[in-house]
């Protein structure tokens, strides 16, 4: 199962377990404030080869109409897919 | 139930057997060996079905259990003395982790100088570990320390680590009569291990985690109450106990003649056996004198001591122990408990038996003595030296 | 036919991790656990991975996962593994992924211990050379001529002295079912290689190396290339070991010159040209013995 984010962040006494031990992929926060310049993939370039989905160290590249998106939420803007692309379908944009 | 002649090593191997761990990682370590011996012995004639692993170290043993009891399974592990603090950091690890493992603890002095007998200077290092301690005074408690620890140790409350401590060679080494008890018995007494707090393949889960500043107080807050709710399962676990085995167990302490003693020696382990019948000779003679046993430290049994101690003139500690630098730490565990329960008596400190001396009937004789004189302060029994 | 970037499980298991951006290491433990699937159970020590993924509440695997102490991840596996036969489960991947620190350092002794049992584990170190979590210090595996935090490049010494530790063939050693290199820069490589793993009982060991940007000094887009570079010019090399037999699972028709590798990254780049010709040099040794004593692959496709 992907871990994703959830609406609600155990604060409460009660809330917190009282062993070490969690339903695994609980998340609480993104990562996308780490990112100072993110992949823009032009879907008209990508041909679908999935080398950007096969390296991104994050996993946020995911396979989607026969090409690929991306999920900012926790892409960290590291730049690899943009190196791996070799039909050069991917851009990278300085985040505003 | 059947009445066999053993070392506290090999009855506390035969409660293992009964208490059926479905993983026991064991490393060897005089004067534990022979548990894992038996053990092993009892894996290969077919009485104990285990997973047997030969494990390279004790690190790697508690280690080995804590892996096993992450995905719910009943583990057991034995050390003693240099074994144990190797293994120390697997001891928080698994009492921070809540993993209920049950590890029998052979007392021995740790080095240096070298010395394989017995004190308790190792487990008692590691109070704050966060395990429960339990100490076994003969083989029979020995063996029934195995079933009530994993009783009480995985009861969902408390999920905590529990450590059986056998004085080595006096106990561990010394052959007595012992009842073993069934197979039915002993089922009937433990059920299966069964805990939410496991690797599940069905229900994935992450365990082991990394708690900041914002979440770790309250983990360690729930740590401590899971070791606090030992004391009433304690003493459900023994009438429990006492109804299927004919035993009766006494909770934290057990109380020898105090109730009406002006002076009361508290001490833990095997030379209780002694204490009691120095305690015995010297009523003979007209002295109102007492035992006060402590079978744990952790929890520590601060009431008890208190209940004990309420109308006494005078009180010692004899412990196999020292914290350099201080005295012994039963004997401080013990002044706080009087201080918190506003008892305000003349005490001593004996620290004795390092090393596997002997502590003998005149020595304890003495200690009594002296109580009555009005001694106080810290004293090494048998040398003849003060320690200030 | 093994499995390639189209037909590997698209569900992610390593997620919302706080790694840093570019990190190979994150990479190696994402493509084993979509390789593995969802019936792995992870044991991750003290170090990197367990750092950037288990912080309560952020729980970022989605598989079950532990982490274990520093020297405990294969003896923490072990338990798992005798754990779970005892409780009669039989379809599951025990996982352990550890640093070069917690594998050739601190783990070693745990790991051979597990070796020797012949447990049935998969144990994963990936490599970024150096302890990257707690700021880049010299391991047994931090490579000849790095600078490290403590082996620092100045005028007396430059860098790390020692070279870097071979733990493949001290893993082969034992005599394991199964053992082999990777590298981040050649995933189809290690993917095959993890498929390879899941399907053979006992122990198996992968050793994949998985560069740091911030300890090495690269961009962080440039962890991939780099991991690639380090096999073409020959001072890492994809091989296999089974049977007792060492085989070479890829091939450069020619090593590059490891200057151009050594001379993009920070921890190197004090390096004068003689300390680049000592490199050249042992890594010109290392694969005369390879000649000598690996079989590759394509020598065992000739009729």
């Amino acid at each position: 199962m992907k871990p994703y984010l959830r609406e609600h962040i155990p604060q409460a006494f009660s809330e917190i377990p009282d062993t070490t031990s969690y339903e695994a992929g609980y998340l609480v926060s993104k990562n996308a404030g780490w990112r100072s310049v993110r992949p823009v993939i032009d879907t008209d370039r990508c041909v679908g080869c999935l080398q950007c989905y096969l390296h991104c160290p994050d996993g946020v590249i995911f396979r989607k109409d026969g090409k690929v998106a991306i999920d900012y939420d926790f892409c960290k803007g590291c730049g690899i897919c943009l190196k791996e692309c070799r039909p050069g379908a991917i851009r990278m944009e300085a985040e505003k | 139930m059947a009445k066999k002649f053993l070392s506290g090593d090999e009855a506390f191997a035969e409660g293992v057997r009964l208490a059926r761990p479905q993983v026991i990682s064991a490393y060897p370590i005089t004067p534990q060996t022979i548990v894992v011996e038996k053990l092993s012995e009892m894996v290969e004639d077919g009485s104990l079905k285990s997973e047997f692993i030969h494990v390279e170290s004790e690190h790697s043993a508690l280690s080995c259990a804590m892996g096993a009891s992450s995905v719910g399974a009943r583990a057991f592990t034995a050390t003693s003395s240099q074994g144990l603090l190797y293994m120390a950091e697997c001891l928080t690890y698994a009492s921070g982790g809540r993993f209920p493992i049950l590890m029998m603890n052979a007392n021995r002095s740790t080095a240096l100088p070298w010395n394989i007998y017995g004190d308790q200077r190792d487990s008692i290092s590691l109070l704050d570990s966060g395990w429960i301690q339990a100490y076994a005074e003969n083989a029979q408690e020995a063996l029934d320390l195995a079933l009530l620890g994993y009783y009480i140790a995985e009861k969902k409350e408390v999920s905590t680590p529990y450590m059986a401590n056998l004085d080595g060679f006096v106990l561990t080494h010394t052959y007595e009569v012992v009842d073993v008890p069934t197979r039915e018995q002993a089922d009937a007494f433990l059920p299966p291990f069964e805990t939410d707090n496991r690797l599940d393949l069905e229900h994935p889960r992450n365990l082991g985690f990394s708690a900041g500043p914002d979440y770790n107080t309250q983990f360690k807050m729930k740590e401590h109450a899971g070791l606090l709710k030992v004391r009433e399962v304690v003493a459900e676990a023994e009438d429990r106990f006492a109804a299927i085995f004919g035993r009766q167990y006494t909770g934290l302490t057990e109380s020898y003649r105090t109730e009406d003693a002006d002076y009361i020696l508290v001490t833990l382990g095997s030379i209780a056996g002694l204490v009691r019948e120095t305690v015995d000779a010297l009523r003979a003679n007209g002295k109102k004198v007492g035992l006060l046993r402590l079978r744990y430290l952790r929890p520590f049994p601060n009431q008890e001591i208190a209940s004990a101690a309420a109308n006494t003139k005078a009180l010692a500690v004899l412990e196999k122990d020292i914290s350099f630098g201080n005295e012994g730490t039963v004997y401080t565990n013990v002044v706080s408990a009087l201080h918190k329960a506003g008892i305000a008596i003349p005490t001593a400190n004996y620290v004795g038996g390092l090393g596997g001396k002997n502590i003998s009937a005149e020595d304890i004789r003495q200690i009594f003595e002296d109580l009555s004189q009005g001694q106080q302060g810290l004293h090494f029994v048998g040398t003849g030296g003060e320690a200030d | 036919m093994s499995l390639n970037a189209r037909t590997l499980n698209e569900e992610e298991f390593f997620y919302g991790h706080k790694a840093c951006a570019g990190c190979g290491g994150s990479l190696a433990v994402r493509i084993a656990l979509k390789v593995l699937g969802e019936r792995s159970i992870a044991v991750l020590p003290a170090g990197c991975m367990s750092a950037v993924g288990f912080n309560f509440p952020q729980l970022c695997f989605g598989n079950n996962a532990i982490i274990s102490t520093f020297a405990g991840t294969a003896s923490m596996l072990t338990g798992i593994e005798a754990g779970l036969r005892a409780r009669g489960e039989t379809n599951y991947h025990a996982v352990g992924f550890a640093g070069d620190g917690g594998t050739a350092d601190i783990g070693i002794q745990a790991l051979s211990g597990a070796i020797d049992r012949n447990d049935d584990i998969l144990y994963i170190c990936y490599d970024n050379e150096a302890y990257m979590n707690t700021g880049i210090q010299k391991s047994s595996l931090t490579p000849f001529g790095a600078r490290t935090t403590t082996t620092p490049a100045g005028k007396n010494i430059r860098g790390n002295l020692r070279p870097k530790k071979n733990m493949f063939e001290i893993v082969a050693a034992h005599g394991i079912p199964y053992a082999a290199t990777a590298s981040i820069g050649y995933l189809n490589d290690f993917i095959a290689k993890v498929e390879k793993a899941s399907k053979i009982r006992g122990t198996k060991y992968i050793h994949i190396i998985a560069p740091c940007p911030t300890g090495w000094g690269i961009a962080t887009d440039e962890t991939v290339e780099v991991a690639r570079q380090v096999v073409d010019c020959g001072l890492w090399y994809l091989a296999e070991y089974e049977n007792g037999n060492f085989t070479l699972t890829h091939q450069p028709k020619q090593l590059a010159d490891p200057a151009d590798y050594l001379k993009r990254q920070a921890r190197f780049r004090h390096l004068t040209e003689e300390d680049i010709e000592l490199i050249r040099q042992s890594r010109d040794l290392k694969w005369e013995q390879i000649r000598k004593n690996y079989k590759n692959i394509q020598e065992e496709k000739q009729p």
